[in-house]
């Protein structure tokens, strides 16, 4: 895969809270990720991941504080067009083939040739011989690469994923870790949740520990990377 | 994208996934079927019983399709998260909505073409000398039904007792349609059969201001 260079666009988390009724998911987190960065978030289950993951895409509404799109000067943009989201869910319809699919994704984000990008996704995350399978057929590897296709549609510069490698075979984690460097390499911002140390923990240049739904550590004020890696995985 | 181009496009995908698997038309056609039959038993089909009664219970049977269609609307859309994936590609999030109803929309409408001519046989009540004005009143009627149902499946979905919860919100809210469409419905199985533009009126507002409303609100039913 060969991810055009992108314009970077970081985040910056203000004192963010979630409650969900009197449970707090998060409680006044506060983070910058520059643009560029590759940060993961590592914790146990129910450590606020996904929960922040979520609101960095604003399918979900923090409780009080805000977030904010940086340019690579820091300056507020607006990005909500320039996120990619793989969730741990495949986000793509079982009863679609993977050419309906991406077409459907890259029709409602009102993309220039739709039949070409999903086309040229379909090739990139080498799908093009089911391209007319249904979704459903597929193994946990092929939905998670079409996951990761439906998410590269509007090419965007910030890429979140929450445990991308769940279900995934070595070969389908050896490829996923390709699949980041390259888009690492060509600027994109990527935030990403995971247990544990593997071949995709290595292409972090930073890595930031929740725990109940506050930030603890963070290779930023001195905490090692490998220690917090190492406890995610615990 | 416009709302339009969005919703077409939305409208597409749903028909697309419910005719290959005809899922929904296949459980509400038997079911329907079941009940309408069911029914024909307990009125003699000569009598003048039958056409009184026939109305109420032929919309009695479709309140129980729509309630069975309207459940896994956005059911199925949190299997594979797939809702959030729609919500990170539209503009307008009232796409979402005037998809799923339109398509809910078709399928009742089918569902109930599809029925018309077995309550015909079965409650020997006369439908195609006013076979028109009836598609109007079916029409108006399943609107209803769809918007109020998918706006409610959508706020069901996200709770714990979700089964439960969606034919408990839609049948106090469903039933100023169900009362305005049965008498409609009456008014046209007479022996002397004529339009009651005053319940045709009061279905059209009542469509009007639940579209209008989810076109206002939706966007929040649809947050996590």
């Amino acid at each position: 895969m060969t991810p055009p260079t992108v314009s970077p666009v970081g985040i910056r988390f203000e004192n963010i809270d979630k409650r969900y009724g009197g449970l707090y998911a998060l409680r006044r987190v506060s983070l910058e990720i520059a643009a560029g960065e590759c940060v993961v978030l590592a914790g146990r289950n129910g450590s606020g991941k996904t929960t922040l993951l979520r609101i960095a895409t604003r399918l979900v509404r923090p409780s009080s504080g805000s977030i904010t799109f940086l340019d690579r000067k820091n300056g507020a943009i607006t990005a909500g067009s320039q996120t990619g989201f793989v969730a741990h869910a495949t986000m793509v319809y079982d009863e679609l083939t993977a050419e309906e699919n991406l077409l459907l994704f890259a029709q409602l984000l009102g993309l220039a040739e739709p039949a070409a990008r999903a086309a040229a996704l379909l090739a990139e995350v080498g799908l093009t011989d089911r391209r007319k399978s249904l979704v459903r057929t597929f193994s946990r590897g092929m939905r998670q690469r079409m996951a990761i296709a439906r998410a590269l549609l509007n090419e965007p510069s910030i890429f979140l994923l929450d445990e991308p490698a769940t279900g995934l075979d070595p070969q389908g984690v050896s490829w996923l870790a390709g699949t980041l460097r390259q888009m690492r390499d060509a600027g994109r911002t990527i935030l990403m949740s995971l247990h544990g140390e593997s071949e995709i923990s290595a292409l972090a240049t930073r890595a930031v520990r929740l725990e109940a739904g506050s930030v603890i550590a963070d290779t930023r004020t001195g905490a090692s990377l490998p220690s917090i890696l190492a406890f995610a995985g615990a | 994208m416009s709302l339009f181009s969005s919703t077409a496009v939305l409208l597409g995908k749903e028909l697309r996934t419910e005719f290959r698997s005809r899922e929904l038309l296949t459980t509400t056609v038997v079911f329907i079927l079941v009940v309408v039959v069911l029914f024909s038993f307990t009125f003699d089909a000569s009598s003048a019983e039958s056409r009184r009664f026939a109305a109420s219970l032929l919309w009695l049977a479709f309140l129980f399709a729509a309630s069975l269609m309207l459940q896994p609307c956005f059911l199925r859309e949190q299997s594979n998260d797939t809702l959030s994936a729609l919500r990170l590609s539209v503009k307008d999030p009232f796409a979402i909505f005037a998809a799923k109803l339109s398509a809910n929309t078709l399928f009742l409408l089918l569902t109930e073409l599809l029925m018309l001519p077995v309550f015909s046989v079965l409650f020997n009540v006369p439908v195609f000398p006013v076979f028109g004005q009836l598609v109007v009143v079916l029409f108006l009627g399943s609107l209803g039904v769809s918007i109020a149902g998918t706006a409610l499946s959508a706020i069901s979905a996200q709770a714990r007792m979700r089964e439960l919860l969606l034919p408990l919100l839609l049948l106090p809210l469903l039933t100023p349609v169900l009362v305005a469409s049965t008498r409609v419905t009456l008014a046209l199985l007479d022996t002397e059969p004529y339009m009651e533009w005053k319940g045709i009126g009061f279905l059209i507002v009542f469509d009007v201001v639940f579209l209008t409303a989810l076109w206002l609100f939706g966007e929040y039913l649809l947050e996590e």
